[in-house]
């Protein structure tokens, strides 16, 4: 809303000096950029020879050392030539109001996100990309499947960058954004390894993928006394075994919250470190999840402080609109998460109690129909799901997006009915199995306080 | 907001919401289409049989018939379950005869009104209105409206929209 107006302001005053300016103010990325795209055709080649091995194995035999001199004589330039030239067609600038992209060699791109549409910020760095210094920045927008990365930047620039986005979109005024510098962080919490390695050990998914590995691959053998089919299908069995477990471990590692002014910040990776941030006002739900096998742990000691439904360890995701991210806390007792999740979304305290469905819902769910629930609080919509699996899922108010009731024939003959809550971020949260007439009433209810509840929400420019 | 806050009390005043079922118009489309594709099936499944496989297996061609009837039902049924009620801050649907649904839009979370009208829907003179929010999952749409209708209840959302107008 302010862009057109300042930049016409600019203008005015020297139209040459202010097309130098942009021209000033537009960036390349981290020269080292181009070996990333080099890698393109190597790995299509790689492809090409996993995916067809006999055939590879024949061309390698026919290769003489000419032919393959001069294949790597073409190859290499042509790799590189591409990678320069891509990265050299990428620029970007930030101006008041956009973070400007051009992009592309043969199909021109131009990208200009809102900056106070931006969802969440990302710094990631993969481990070469550690090796190098440098980190790419990701930022998520509503609305767009294409998410705008901007890789790489040097490690000093992609925080300068990410300060800055998020200084002007917090509505500081541009002359000063560069210098507001990254706003200061107050931690609220670190997963120390220890306790994330017990997590892992005691979810049933890690034991689940491990256990399918061990069974399945001796019974291949006994079958087919043969190694292909063992190794085809043993390797991607294994794979999703180390990637629920090993997998997990190293990205979760040394998982940090902390809070500043410009939001959230989520710091996590043994090798690839990603450090995220969701400015304010932009959680749209958030979920506590309890597997089974975390719910008597830790219970000892941070049973009594937690009053929230008994103690035990948490998991805690969060959805924001157009991010991929997920976790806000992979594991923690539930007093430490539910004081985590009161920062999130300011002012709300996960609800103990919640409504269970009339006894007669065990005609639509027989024993499930116990693990539903229901709760509103002046803050947030709250259901409560599942029985051995807990989870509890917060919808502010001010985030839902339209309401709805159905009801199929099974479950009008029991006069029972859902009602669905939609949300930005593309999730329906859902209060099954409740009697019709007060899932009319909750239905209502909860368009009313989803109107209401906007005008306490903060502005999109949260500094302003 | 204090459009918002007034409206609701006028909408807490009225009580029920004022219904609006559909134009006749898309009930008219829906069951001519229905006979005319399931006589055509009935005509192209009697007839051969008669021809080869003796006048008795004509007769078959009485199910695209009887389906055609019950259809016919049907339709009617559908229809009359569609309505939808505009309050003083959100949109009401309700819509389903044995799986019922009932949808509430604020108007201040409309982020796209469309009126949308295919070849058969215009030669009947129907036009559907589809409301957008940002998730994915609100399926609010009304069918078969008059186009003058259509285009006036859009004009009405959009500035509704614009007016309670917030962000995600």
């Amino acid at each position: 809303m302010t862009a057109p107006g300042a930049e016409e302001g600019v203008r005015g005053q020297d139209p040459v000096r202010a097309r130098a300016d942009v021209r000033h103010g537009e960036r390349r990325l981290h020269p080292v950029t181009p070996l990333r795209r080099a890698w393109a055709p190597v790995a299509v080649l790689i492809g090409w020879a996993v995916h067809d091995p006999d055939q590879a194995q024949r061309q390698l035999t026919r290769l003489t050392a000419t032919t393959l001199l001069v294949a790597v004589a073409v190859f290499v330039p042509a790799a590189a030539l591409y990678g320069f030239l891509t990265w050299w067609f990428t620029h970007f600038a930030v101006t008041d109001a956009e973070l400007r992209i051009r992009t592309g060699l043969v199909f021109r791109r131009t990208a200009h996100i809102r900056l106070e549409r931006i969802q969440a910020i990302d710094v990631g760095r993969p481990l070469l990309a550690r090796v190098a210094g440098v980190a790419k920045l990701r930022i998520d927008v509503v609305g767009t499947d294409k998410k705008d990365e901007l890789a790489f930047l040097g490690e000093g620039d992609a925080r300068a960058l990410r300060a800055e986005l998020l200084a002007r979109a917090a509505g500081f005024a541009p002359e000063t954004a560069h210098e507001v510098g990254e706003a200061p962080a107050r931690r609220l919490l670190r997963v120390p390894p220890g306790v994330l390695a017990g997590a892992l050990a005691l979810t049933g998914r890690t034991w689940g993928s491990l256990g399918a590995a061990l069974v399945v691959l001796p019974l291949l053998w006994f079958a087919t006394h043969s190694p292909v089919p063992v190794l085809a299908g043993g390797l991607p069995l294994l794979g999703a075994a180390a990637a629920s477990s090993f997998g997990r471990y190293v990205a979760e590692y040394d998982w940090t919250v902390s809070e500043s002014p410009d939001g959230l910040r989520i710091d996590h990776g043994l090798l690839d470190r990603t450090h995220e941030t969701v400015p304010p006002g932009r959680v749209q739900t958030v979920r506590i999840v309890q597997p089974l096998l975390w719910r008597w742990v830790g219970s000892r000691r941070s049973g009594a402080a937690g009053g929230g439904g008994g103690g035990g360890w948490v998991r805690v995701e969060l959805h924001v609109a157009g991010s991929s991210n997920s976790v806000l806390v992979p594991v923690a007792p539930r007093a430490v998460a539910e004081e985590v999740v009161a920062r999130v979304l300011p002012g709300v305290r996960v609800p103990v109690e919640s409504a269970r469905p009339p006894r007669r819902a065990a005609w639509c769910a027989p024993v499930w129909w116990r693990g539903n629930g229901v709760a509103v609080t002046e803050a947030v919509f709250v259901t409560r799901r599942g029985l051995l699996r807990r989870k509890v899922t917060l919808v502010p108010h001010a985030k839902v997006q339209s309401v709805r009731l159905t009801q199929g024939p099974w479950k009008r003959l029991w006069r029972l009915a859902d009602v669905h809550v939609d949300t930005g971020a593309n999730k329906t949260v859902s209060a099954r199995l409740r009697d019709a007439q007060e899932a009319a009433e909750l239905m209502h209810g909860q368009a009313e306080r989803s109107r209401t509840g906007r005008g306490t929400a903060r502005p999109d420019r949260w500094m302003s | 907001m204090e459009t918002g806050s007034a409206g609701g009390g006028i909408a807490a005043a009225a009580g029920e919401p004022v219904w609006t079922g559909l134009p006749p118009g898309l009930l008219r489309m829906r069951r001519l289409l229905l006979v005319v594709w399931l006589g055509a099936a009935a005509v192209l499944l009697a007839v051969p049989a008669g021809l080869f496989a003796g006048p008795l297996w004509a007769a078959s061609g009485l199910l695209p018939l009887a389906a055609a009837a019950w259809g016919w039902v049907l339709l009617g049924r559908n229809w009359r379950s569609w309505r939808y009620a505009e309050r003083a801050d959100d949109l009401l649907l309700s819509r389903g005869v044995l799986w019922r649904q009932e949808t509430v839009v604020p108007y201040g979370r409309m982020q796209l009104v469309e009126v949308t009208s295919g070849p058969v829907e215009r030669y009947f003179g129907l036009a559907r209105v589809q409301l957008h929010t940002a998730a994915a999952a609100t399926d609010a749409a009304i069918p078969g409206l008059d186009p003058a209708e259509a285009e006036r209840l859009r004009d009405r959302l959009t500035e509704l929209g614009e007016a309670r107008s917030a962000g995600l």
